[in-house]
């Protein structure tokens, strides 16, 4: 078991002490013969952005799926603040937010619709779920197109509207799986501005992505997963240190990257 | 169960589904269209309509007085419609398929078919070309044919000219007969004897001569009740009611594979809500539209086609909420045991119409092979129209409805059982 060394982030002269919202432990999961994920371990703090990176087919979307209860985890565990996720009931799963790459919305109901029964999914109603529907649009801007159909709406604002449903219920750590795919530099710097946002506000986030500038630009940590194991597991400047100590150029994120994770082509 | 995020489901699906035009036309807008084509075909004679008459040609080409009366009694026949062309042209007409039978009357029929009347010579034929692909039509004809021929020869051999020169033509040869016995003789001449004593009283007025059909028909419709006509649009709504059913359920099933394939799975699984609830909105939300479907054909037919309730009103809602209950469950399969939205589309549009065409939404299931008719009994949507035709025309009480409602439910537990253990719910 890889232990973990408890993360203090230091704030004026005083030093805060932040428990992760988030750790994985020991996950493991093979789909027959084929083992996805095999003891995988990091933990996200409060206000942090962790980057998990990997070539395709590296484990990503596995581990993925089992923070969120879409996968059973073979062995090791989730635990959310505090609380080890246990079935697909678990009162914990609403302090996870989850914005798949996919854009899993609606194209025919409007966006307050979409939002309205994304909403109730997690229990909200009536008031609360008005004023959690509100802040969500009010936050990626999509406020004044609350009451259009979806299918009316930009690819990146439909980006933009997969990220409010996932922080609709104001959860404390949020999944984003490779969020930007296929937008427009405008949408993509609208999305990144809300991810800052998003923690100032405390929340911690799990990024997955391809684009190493996207890690570079937004993330504290790097977790490296490759053939179903974490094999870095950093901040950017302390990966980028690594090849400079290794005796390489001053190295960029992606040739760090393809360092680790070697160049040959995955499917 | 927590009701907020079910009645989401139930609301959003109603959403989606009243936003899709295609989906609303195709579950509300054509079964009443084509329920109504069927309707106005199979809603029988009680219904005050004219029946449809089968076109008949008739060749006559004896002349005598029996094709004379022959022709005559066919064009009397309230269910042909009698026409007299040549003989190519009738058959033209046949092959073409305007004509169902064409009767050609051979020259010579009358005398020699009088003669047969009584045993002597042969039995002359009546030529009848008829199109293959109107069986029905074509038996209905030779019965028909069977009644006028034998009122015409009978009429003429006991009454007319023909007979008379007939029996004066005969009492000498079978007299001077050297092949009958003197017994025979004695019988035979004692007949022709007194058929010639019938002849020479004065006729009644009003009195027919000949053989007539021994018994006349009291027809009675067995319906909800008497003097209740049959109304066949009670029968094609509820088939058709039944058929869209399905296949708007089958759609929900089709769509659960769709949002599947857009992710949408992964965002429903990643809340807090069990696989039960989950499967039991939509469960719910098919049973909501799928009945909406069904009451909707049901309320046209009553405006507009007069169809009745005349059985019990609670049993018509018991048998139409456990359609929809089925109908909801086998959307549910097609969502579980589907792998693609493709794949499924072509395998429920033809497990929908093996369904209902078994279950005798389009033609009755009395036409099938007697082997088949027991096989229909595995097939739920035969109970779905059995049960709305008990408590529609048939007027069928409350305790009609207990078996389709008890059956159809049972249906629906098997689907719900196969789809929850085959259901995929992890995704990677």
């Amino acid at each position: 078991m890889r232990p973990f060394v408890e993360k203090r982030r230091e704030s004026g002269a005083a030093a805060l002490h932040f428990p992760p919202v988030l750790t994985v432990t020991n996950l493991r999961k093979a789909f027959g013969p084929l083992v996805a994920v095999n003891d995988v371990s990091f933990s996200v703090e409060r206000g942090q952005l962790v980057g998990l990176l990997g070539p395709n087919g590296a484990g990503k979307t596995t581990t993925v799926s089992m923070l969120t209860g879409l996968l059973e985890p073979d062995r090791g565990e989730v635990i959310v603040a505090g609380r080890r996720l246990s079935g697909d009931t678990d009162p914990a799963k609403r302090r996870i937010g989850l914005v798949p790459q996919d854009l899993a919305l609606y194209d025919e109901l409007t966006a307050r619709d979409n939002l309205r029964f994304f909403g109730a999914l997690y229990g909200l109603a009536g008031a609360a779920l008005d004023a959690a529907i509100h802040q969500a649009l009010a936050l990626v801007e999509l406020a004044d197109r609350a009451g259009d159909r979806v299918k009316t709406y930009s690819g990146g604002m439909k980006r933009r509207l997969n990220l409010a449903a996932g922080l609709l219920h104001d959860p404390d750590i949020v999944l984003l799986d490779e969020p930007t795919v296929g937008v427009d530099p405008q949408s993509r710097n609208a999305i990144f501005e809300n991810l800052e946002t998003l923690k100032r506000r405390g929340k911690a986030l799990l990024y997955t992505t391809h684009y190493m500038e996207e890690a570079e630009r937004l993330a504290d940590r790097i977790v490296v997963i490759d053939r179903g194991t974490v094999i870095a597991d950093d901040t950017v400047a302390g990966l980028k240190g690594r090849a400079a100590l290794a005796g390489g150029a001053p190295a960029t994120l992606e040739a760090v990257f393809l360092s680790l994770t070697g160049r040959s082509l995955r499917d | 169960m927590p009701l907020t995020p079910l009645v989401a489901m139930i609301r959003k699906d109603l959403q989606l589904f009243f936003s899709d035009r295609r989906a609303v036309i195709m579950s509300f807008f054509v079964p009443i269209a084509i329920a109504s084509f069927f309707g106005s075909i199979f809603s029988g004679p009680g219904s005050n309509a004219e029946p449809a008459k089968i076109a008949v040609a008739v060749i006559d080409r004896d002349n005598s007085d029996i094709s004379r009366g022959i022709v005559a009694g066919l064009e009397g026949d309230r269910n042909l419609r009698v026409a007299k062309p040549t003989e190519e042209e009738a058959k033209a007409q046949v092959r073409r398929g305007k004509t169902s039978v064409a009767i050609v009357i051979p020259p010579g029929f009358g005398d020699a078919a009088g003669r047969a009347f009584f045993g002597d010579g042969d039995k002359p034929q009546l030529g009848l070309a008829y199109d293959p692909s109107h069986g029905v039509e074509f038996a209905m004809v030779r019965g028909i044919l069977t009644e006028y021929v034998m009122q015409a020869v009978s009429r003429e051999m006991f009454g007319g000219a023909q007979g008379r020169q007939y029996v004066d033509r005969m009492l000498p040869q079978i007299q001077s007969s050297p092949r009958m016995g003197e017994e025979q003789k004695r019988l035979l001449v004692g007949l022709l004897q007194s058929i010639q004593g019938f002849y020479n009283q004065p006729a009644n007025a009003g009195q027919p001569r000949g053989l007539t059909m021994p018994y006349g028909v009291r027809e009675e419709a067995v319906t909800s009740g008497n003097n209740v006509a049959y109304n066949g649009y009670a029968h094609s709504f509820a088939g058709m009611g039944i058929q869209f059913l399905l296949f708007a359920a089958a759609n929900l099933g089709i769509e659960m594979l769709l949002e599947r394939q857009r992710g949408m799975w992964k965002r429903l699984r990643s809340a807090p809500v069990s696989r039960m609830s989950l499967l039991a909105g939509k469960t719910a939300s098919g049973t909501i539209i799928a009945l909406m479907t069904l009451l909707v054909s049901f309320g046209f037919a009553m405006l507009v086609f007069k169809v009745r309730i005349a059985g019990s009103v609670a049993g018509f809602f018991a048998v139409s909420i456990a359609c929809a209950i089925m109908a909801a469950t086998f959307g549910l399969l097609v969502a579980a045991l589907g792998r693609t939205p493709a794949s499924a589309r072509g395998v429920t549009t033809l497990a929908v119409l093996m369904m209902v065409m078994l279950g005798g939404a389009w033609v009755p299931t009395f036409i099938f092979p007697a082997w088949l008719q027991q096989l229909t009994l595995v097939v739920p949507a035969r109970w779905a129209v059995d049960g709305l035709d008990a408590m529609t025309w048939r007027g069928i009480g409350i305790g009609g409805a207990i078996l389709p409602t008890a059956v159809l439910l049972a249906f629906a537990a098997a689907f719900w059982a196969v789809a929850v253990s085959r259901f995929r719910w992890e995704e990677a």
